[in-house]
């Protein structure tokens, strides 16, 4: 864990929104030059403190017109692994994401889709024929927001 | 509408965000201003919406992420609305999200202990407005996270 000051957090925070922007750009905004923003970029990426680079692109206008949260219960314990599992549910390509939590269920997916025929024809074919599955809880996403976290 | 060329940027993307476009017209097997053009389009039109950085909250020192999963009383007229205006107010809460099903909002919340954490959730999110009820998961591992699209 590294010490930040200020500046950093609010140097990570233009770096959030905008992973292309270079150091010139960033150190007008922090009232920093160029190299003293690029030694503080380079002392962060160090750190570990980005996780990694994503590209947000807007599912709707892809045609993805569904995304669904599911909470996977793991039955029967010991029959099949858990590696079975994860390793078979992390390479279907509608599942965006797979946590395993601890709660009311074991794991949970981001699952995106089409539509609703076509989230249904992932859930049944794909999800509920998963080694080990032995409930799963829908809930459709209406809306998401995604905050900048303590960064200032 | 897009194209297949256009899927086929879109995917070199994805891969490698932050690659350049002369790098990403190499993949897709286009020439780099034809690519140039298409990106730029795709800019335009909102289907880029941009590139993000994630932070490693817990590089940061953030060893806690919860799910709060929280019913909200609907008999009250702008639950939702006042619900996620203070919720933005809390640093800690990292993503919002509505949905339909058994549950309304589900709050992604980070913290640095479990200390940390239970003054958070007292403090600052039973605090909120128009909480019915809450459910706390605890996150364990992330095993997959690309949310790549499968264009």
């Amino acid at each position: 864990m590294i010490p930040l000051d200020d500046t950093d957090r609010r140097l990570l925070r233009l770096m959030a929104e905008d992973a292309g922007a270079g150091a010139g750009a960033l150190g007008r905004r922090v009232g920093l030059s160029q190299p003293a923003t690029w030694r503080r970029m380079k002392r962060l990426e160090e750190a570990g403190a980005i996780r990694r680079r994503r590209a947000d692109l807007d599912l709707g206008k892809l045609g993805f017109g569904v995304t669904v949260f599911l909470g996977v219960k793991i039955g029967t314990r010991g029959r099949a692994p858990v590696e079975d599992f994860e390793r078979a549910v992390s390479a279907i390509p509608e599942v965006q994401s797979v946590e395993h939590i601890l709660g009311l269920y074991d794991y949970r997916l981001r699952v995106t889709a089409r539509d609703i025929a076509d989230f249904e024809r992932v859930l049944r074919r794909r999800i509920m024929t998963l080694p080990g599955v032995a409930g799963v809880d829908a809930n459709v996403l209406l809306s998401e927001e995604r905050l900048p976290g303590p960064l200032g | 509408m897009l194209d297949d060329t256009d899927r086929r940027i879109l995917r070199q993307l994805q891969a490698d965000p932050t690659a350049s476009a002369a790098d990403l017209a190499a993949r897709a097997g286009l020439n780099a201003a034809t690519c140039w053009r298409r990106l730029e389009k795709l800019r335009e039109t909102g289907v880029i919406r941009g590139i993000r950085s994630e932070i490693d909250w817990r590089a940061l020192g953030y060893e806690v992420e919860v799910s709060l999963r929280i019913t909200l009383d609907k008999t009250a007229p702008r639950a939702f609305d006042e619900f996620a205006a203070a919720a933005r107010l809390v640093p800690e809460v990292l993503e919002i999200q509505t949905f339909l099903g058994q549950v309304d909002v589900r709050l992604g919340v980070i913290a640095r202990d479990m200390a940390h954490y239970k003054d958070i959730y007292r403090d600052r999110i039973l605090t909120l407005p128009h909480i019915l009820d809450v459910e706390a998961l605890m996150h364990i591992a992330r095993l997959k996270d690309e949310e790549a699209l499968p264009i």
